[in-house]
């Protein structure tokens, strides 16, 4: 092993080294720069034996001659898709770099600070849990462990608090014009106004996106066009949150105590507030 | 010699080759050979349901009895794959409605299936037996009641862990009063309440059910009632696992488990209160599986529990069990071939039990058939994994979820790129396999070198190049599935394996740094490959084409690219354009 891993230095020593001048072989390609470094023969057949039969014995070695030229053109390619990233990616909406912003920042201050960990910042899909499971872990898993651990002898009083935590938790939203739905974790939030910045969040970028494509190659007027989806919560922005009942109905959000809001709300949707029939929102206006 | 048999009789021979393997084998050896197989092959066995068309599959197999179909990537369960990304099944019913009017069992797993769907399904088979949804979504209990009422002949009914809209709890009452069939009912992810007395009416003119799973919705007080009448149940789900403590109702539910004489596997146990696990001591030692991964309890109650099963096989169980009830396990229970530890509370930031490396070392000591680990933890060890790999070279599935990405060895500090390296070194069957904690490159060169019968590998937060791909790609025989996530793995390697994306099912890499570029490249230079780039940010081709992709779905077809893909998904062309759907 020790030795595998001074031969391995070597090979990223060599790599800074004779970086440069490798620079024009970083033109991406199929194989390496001197094409025997593939594992694909031209008239591969599809089925899996006969892939393995041909491939097998005769690369193995090819590899080892080629890992460092290899590692030459990883590097500095990784370099320069490392630079455009930064370059163009900040400018486009862009939820997933931020996770991973999130998540760098999360591991950068865990391996700085041994013996004080901070609360993880959430990563989408990760831990990989399914969501039913967040669901228990989050709403009565904690408590009542502790609670029926103190109460087995009077029993009694255990029921109420659970029940609460029955229904599921993750609502699907969806946003007019948006392709892509989203769920939201109700017990998240604990009001209307933390729900509606939260859709704003899951949105904004979306949208932004949205405006961009729609808009054609017009590729240099992105930066600021996030907006923020405000007044979602008394039809005075250009969305209006409302959701379906467990009875089917829609209603808008708002209209009544958050609990209850909870205990029946099925599903979310964004709605542009003009095409809000205007029924609805003379009810909403009397209320 | 082949040609000298009957076909009859070669029929018959191979009627007795029960693996899809041995059928494919057989289906290669000459053209009588796969003329005679296809015609007699019953199961169909379908990994992706996009890497074959429903008209190619009833073209070879006119006469299938069983098809099992799968959709999504496994990634979806964690919520990586977006809504409307794909898998309807609805094109594969209503094709196989078409060919196959003697079909009896459909099976699907992470798939789309609407109403309409399974309204075709119970009125198109006229001796429907076997219906099984895991994982599926985009159905209501409306869809479940055109089962219940038009499937005569319908045996089981397995919902998994399927996504249903509950619209009426009253589904349940459209089995009609002649349907005597049912031998499974596993409604267990339903979320509102069933009607009891249907409930109730069904499984007492059921007797041949043996597996009943009900959802949390039923209340333990009704267990009782429903366990004298099904007491030839060999699997049984509760519902919520609480009630007011009285000592009558205590005596009656023990009484009703004890008289389940052949019960071998339990699930269920919502909100349990310990108080009434006593009730389940009867048949501890009948037990072979157990599911106590909703059981919200601590020790002694999980412990006492666990320790009486001395016929153990399976245990999925919360972290609560702790390292204390980990040695009880192995201490009691010889049997033990699965475990599954799962995090009470993942997204603490402090951990909330004493469940360390030394619980899954105490289990490996202890367990000389333990084969299956899923184990998530907060903190690990080096040795503890070279300990594990050298007590049970037997491992065949072992995933490892340290929660916190990134975690180092607590005692060394440095990466587990020698502890992952002992488990393939030394479990030469291993099958299956999850990475997680700090690793370097050097653990993929071990995987790469080592673990020649891998099928499935998972990656997230590990390597610290290219070479780790390609060390996995170059080096795992066996792989059929790869999925990797937050790695800085890229082109080169993709590229210059392409060949071997090709002899398997598929590949999933998000958050990586593979260009849309090299996803082109790629799609041209292997053209029975799809190659699906999903990205929420807009069209891939309006940011350069060295630009990372968010995601990327690459798997191997005979039917060409599909045609439902959503708007955040682009098939790379084959020829260099860029299609956008």
């Amino acid at each position: 092993m020790e030795g595998y891993s001074q031969k391995w230095l070597m090979q990223r020593g060599e790599e800074i080294n004779h970086g440069n001048s490798e620079e024009k072989k970083l033109e991406l390609r199929l194989g390496p720069p001197n094409g025997d470094w593939s594992c694909g023969e031209k008239d591969e057949s599809f089925y899996p034996f006969s892939y393995m039969s041909t491939t097998k014995g005769n690369n193995r070695d090819n590899h080892a001659q080629n890992f460092s030229s290899f590692l030459q053109l990883q590097s500095t390619a990784q370099k320069q898709s490392q630079r455009v990233q930064e370059s163009v990616c900040t400018k486009t909406a862009d939820l997933q770099s931020t996770e991973k912003k999130k998540a760098f920042s999360q591991t950068a201050t865990v391996q700085n600070s041994a013996q004080k960990r901070t609360a993880p910042a959430p990563v989408v899909g990760w831990p990989p849990i399914r969501s039913f499971r967040k669901n228990l872990a989050s709403s009565s898993s904690v408590k009542s462990a502790s609670e029926t651990q103190n109460v087995v002898p009077n029993k009694s009083a255990n029921k109420k608090p659970m029940e609460i935590c029955q229904k599921g938790l993750f609502v699907k939203i969806n946003m007019d014009g948006i392709p892509i739905g989203r769920k939201v974790d109700l017990k998240a939030y604990d009001s209307y106004h933390k729900l509606s910045s939260a859709v704003d969040q899951l949105f904004r970028g979306l949208v932004a996106a949205q405006n961009d494509s729609s808009a054609g190659g017009n590729n240099e007027k992105k930066e600021d066009e996030e907006k923020a989806i405000s007044g979602l919560l008394d039809g005075s922005g250009e969305y209006t949150l409302v959701y379906e009942d467990n009875e089917g109905d829609r209603m808008l959000v708002g209209d009544v105590p958050w609990h209850m809001f909870v205990s029946t709300v099925k599903r979310l949707r964004v709605l542009k507030s003009s095409e809000l029939s205007t029924l609805t929102r003379a009810t909403k206006q009397l209320t | 010699m082949a040609y000298s048999f009957p076909e009859e009789v070669l029929e018959h021979v191979f009627s007795f080759l029960t693996t899809d393997k041995d059928r494919n084998a057989v289906s290669v050896v000459c053209k009588s050979w796969y003329e005679i197989e296809r015609w007699c092959r019953r199961r169909i066995f379908v990994g992706n349901c996009y890497a074959v068309s429903p008209r190619i599959m009833i073209r070879r197999f006119p006469e299938v009895r069983s098809v099992e179909l799968k959709g999504k990537p496994h990634f979806a369960d964690f919520n990586l794959v977006p809504e409307g990304w794909g898998a309807y099944v609805y094109p594969w019913i209503l094709a196989m409605s078409r060919s196959y009017p003697w079909l009896e069992e459909i099976k699907l797993k992470r798939m789309v299936i609407t109403d309409e769907s399974l309204e075709l399904i119970s009125k198109s088979f006229k001796n429907f037996k076997v219906l099984v949804l895991s994982s599926c979504d985009g159905f209501t209990t409306d869809g479940l009641a055109a089962i219940a009422a038009n499937c005569r002949n319908l045996r089981k009914l397995d919902l998994g862990e399927s996504e249903v809209e509950d619209l009426s709890g009253h589904w349940l009452s459209h089995f009609p009063d002649n349907c005597t069939s049912l031998v499974s009912l596993n409604i267990a992810c339903l979320a509102s309440e069933v009607s009891l007395l249907a409930l109730e009416r069904l499984v007492t003119r059921s007797p041949n059910l043996t597996t009943l799973k009900i959802n949390r919705a039923v209340p333990l007080e009704r267990l009782p009632n429903l366990l004298r009448r099904t007491s030839q149940l060999v699997k049984f789900g509760t519902g919520v696992f609480s009630a007011d403590v009285r000592s009558d109702f205590f005596s009656n539910l023990t009484e009703a488990f004890s008289s389940c004489k052949q019960l071998k596997c339990l699930s269920g146990f919502w909100d349990v209160v310990p108080a009434y696990l006593p009730a389940l001591y009867p048949v501890c030692s009948r037990l072979t599986s157990l599911n106590l991964s909703y059981a919200t309890c601590q020790n002694p109650d999980l412990g006492k529990l666990i320790s009486q099963c001395h016929n153990l096989r399976r245990l999925w169980v919360l972290d609560y069990i702790e390292d204390t009830g980990l040695e009880e396990l192995a201490a009691n229970c010889k049997d033990l071939q699965e475990l599954r530890v799962f995090p009470s509370d993942p997204f603490a930031a402090e951990p909330n039990t004493t469940l360390t490396e030394q619980g899954l070392v105490a289990v490996s000591d202890g367990c000389p058939k333990l084969q299956s680990v899923l184990y998530f933890c907060r903190q690990m060890t080096n040795a503890a994994l070279v300990t594990i790999a050298r007590n049970r070279p037997n491992m065949i599935r072992f995933r490892l979820c340290i929660i916190e990405p990134r975690t180092p060895d607590y005692l060394t500090l440095g990466s587990f790129d020698a502890g992952f390296g002992a488990i393939v070194e030394n479990c030469k069957e291993l099958r299956r396999l999850s990475l997680s904690g700090l690793l370097t490159d050097r653990v993929f060169e071990y995987i790469g070198a080592h673990a020649k019968k891998l099928e499935m590998l998972s990656i997230a937060f590990a390597g610290d190049s290219d070479l780790g791909l390609h060390h996995v790609l170059s080096g795992c025989d066996s792989l059929r599935k790869l999925e990797i996530r937050d790695c800085p793995f890229g082109d080169k390697a993709l590229l210059a394996n392409a060949a071997k994306l090709e002899t398997m099912r598929s590949l999933w890499m998000s958050s990586c740094s593979v260009s849309f570029e090299a996803c082109k490249m790629l799609a041209q230079k292997m053209p029975r490959l799809n190659v699906e780039v999903i990205d929420e940010r807009g069209p891939p081709d309006t940011r350069p084409e060295s630009c990372p992709v968010e995601k990327l779905y690459i798997y191997r077809t005979v039917a060409g690219r599909r045609f439902d893909t959503p708007g955040y998904v682009w098939t790379m062309d084959e020829d260099a354009a860029v299609s956008l759907t």
